[in-house]
């Protein structure tokens, strides 16, 4: 979330002062992003070092100061606007080496594993669910955060659903508690290392297999 | 609370010897006035064959379903079927609305079966559709009204008159997610009223509208999530801002 941008938006509409922008910023963003009166000062400052913002205060006091968008600020928030988000360095998954890992944890029971996973998930689904129905319906900014994180949580839970429906198709495991998988060796040796080492685990599962997202 | 609907150590089997099969195993379920309960599951968890038991459409191999602290085992099949219109709505994914009625005629068809008469029945019926917020397209077609409207209309057939108990199955499958969402808090509203609400889906969106959820894998209620902290819990600071 880039807080500066948002300051930029907002001052688009016109200048203002600091306190303002807080309120607004944490109105539009259905008060789910509080943010203190201190950042946005840090925040201002840097944009008017970068001559993105000027403001018209000579007394230095933030409180008294009125911003506006210098024309630098105006195609900054444009370009900015456009520019998709960083989705080519997705992070590695920490639930896909988790569920990776246990397979090859001898008496795991891996579907209970993507159950507690689920659960975990949903319960945090209900939160931003409820936060969504509590409010009035044209409440647009709470609607877009809540929607954004629904949306990012309810891939996991699909992941999870076709995790466990995989995980059903195996067969029994062997008397040594290991999955009956582990007899193809291709497929054991690129998950015994990415057991050994979780940081290689996305690289091991090779493509295909939800490791990134 | 009071349960509205209770299900009491539920098990249901098709079939016998090699061909027996275990749609339900022992499921106990209570939902309360007020409340609306989702059942996750995969195809072929059991979800429908809960459905329809809970709703007193088909009969349990062992166990009891209790509909207001109604045994409806014990009475007689006229006196489920009448129980079944007075006490339970159903909402579908595919809406089911009767094609040669009106809207307000689909709604009032359940009272009417059960002897009200036409012109009370019609009064519940407008209510029910006002509630929903359809009273306009009262007098149309199903073929004349949009998805949303049909499903509205869906919900005011299930909730008219006494209605205790709600139970829908995927209600919100040929919507879109904004559709659904209202659908949903339809549905909410609809319990808050006094209603115990139950929807089996797999959307794991809808699922969390609910106040509960439970989740079913090979006919067993396996999980459910707890009781919803406040979303206060939600309005602490991110790390990376």
């Amino acid at each position: 979330m880039s807080v500066r941008h948002a300051l930029l938006a907002l001052l688009s509409e016109g200048p203002k002062y600091g306190l303002r922008l807080q309120q607004e910023f944490e109105q539009r963003t259905g008060e789910v992003w509080p943010l203190n009166v201190g950042q946005v000062y840090m925040t201002l400052q840097r944009l008017e070092r970068a001559g993105l913002v000027e403001s018209d205060g000579e007394n230095g006091a933030g409180t008294q100061k009125r911003f506006r968008m210098t024309p630098a600020g105006r195609a900054e928030l444009d370009s900015w606007l456009r520019t998709p988000p960083g989705e080519d360095t997705p992070p590695r998954d920490e639930l896909v080496i988790k569920v990776l890992i246990s397979l090859r944890v001898p008496g795991a029971d891996v579907r209970d594993i993507v159950q507690a996973h689920r659960r975990h998930m949903i319960e945090l689904m209900q939160r931003y669910s409820h936060l969504k129905l509590a409010a009035a319906e044209d409440d647009i900014g709470l609607a877009l955060i809540a929607d954004a994180e629904l949306f990012r949580l309810e891939g996991i839970v699909r992941w999870l659903d076709a995790a466990d429906a995989r995980l059903k198709l195996l067969p029994a495991p062997d008397p040594a508690g290991l999955p009956a998988m582990a007899a193809a060796p291709a497929r054991a040796a690129a998950l015994a290392s990415a057991a050994a080492a979780p940081a290689a685990a996305a690289q091991a599962a090779g493509p295909g297999t939800g490791a990134r997202r | 609370m009071t349960a509205l609907l209770e299900l009491r150590e539920v098990s249901k089997v098709y079939g016998t010897g090699a061909a027996e099969v275990h749609a339900l195993r022992q499921v106990s379920l209570s939902v309360g006035g007020g409340e609306l309960v989702a059942v996750m599951g995969p195809s072929g968890s059991g979800k429908s064959t809960l459905l329809t038991i809970a709703g007193s459409l088909e009969e349990p191999t062992s166990g009891a379903v209790l509909i207001t602290g109604i045994d409806l085992s014990g009475a007689s099949h006229n006196d489920q079927a009448k129980l079944r219109r007075r006490l339970i709505g159903y909402v579908f994914q595919d809406f089911n609305l009767l094609a040669g009625l009106t809207a307000v005629e689909n709604v009032t068809l359940p009272l009417e079966l059960d002897g009200v008469r036409a012109k009370a029945a019609r009064s519940a019926g407008m209510k029910a559709l006002a509630e929903l917020g359809v009273a306009a397209q009262a007098d149309r077609f199903p073929d004349e009204l949009s998805g949303g409207q049909r499903q509205r209309v869906a919900i005011a057939r299930a909730v008219v008159g006494d209605r205790q108990v709600l139970l829908a199955d995927e209600p919100t499958g040929a919507l879109d997610s904004v559709n659904s969402e209202t659908v949903m808090r339809l549905l909410r509203a609809a319990c808050q009223r006094g209603v115990a609400g139950v929807v089996m889906t797999h959307d794991p969106q809808l699922a969390s509208c609910a106040d509960r959820v439970l989740f079913l894998r090979d006919g067993r209620v396996i999980d459910q999530t707890q009781a919803l902290p406040g979303p206060e819990s939600l309005l602490t600071p991110g790390p990376s801002r």
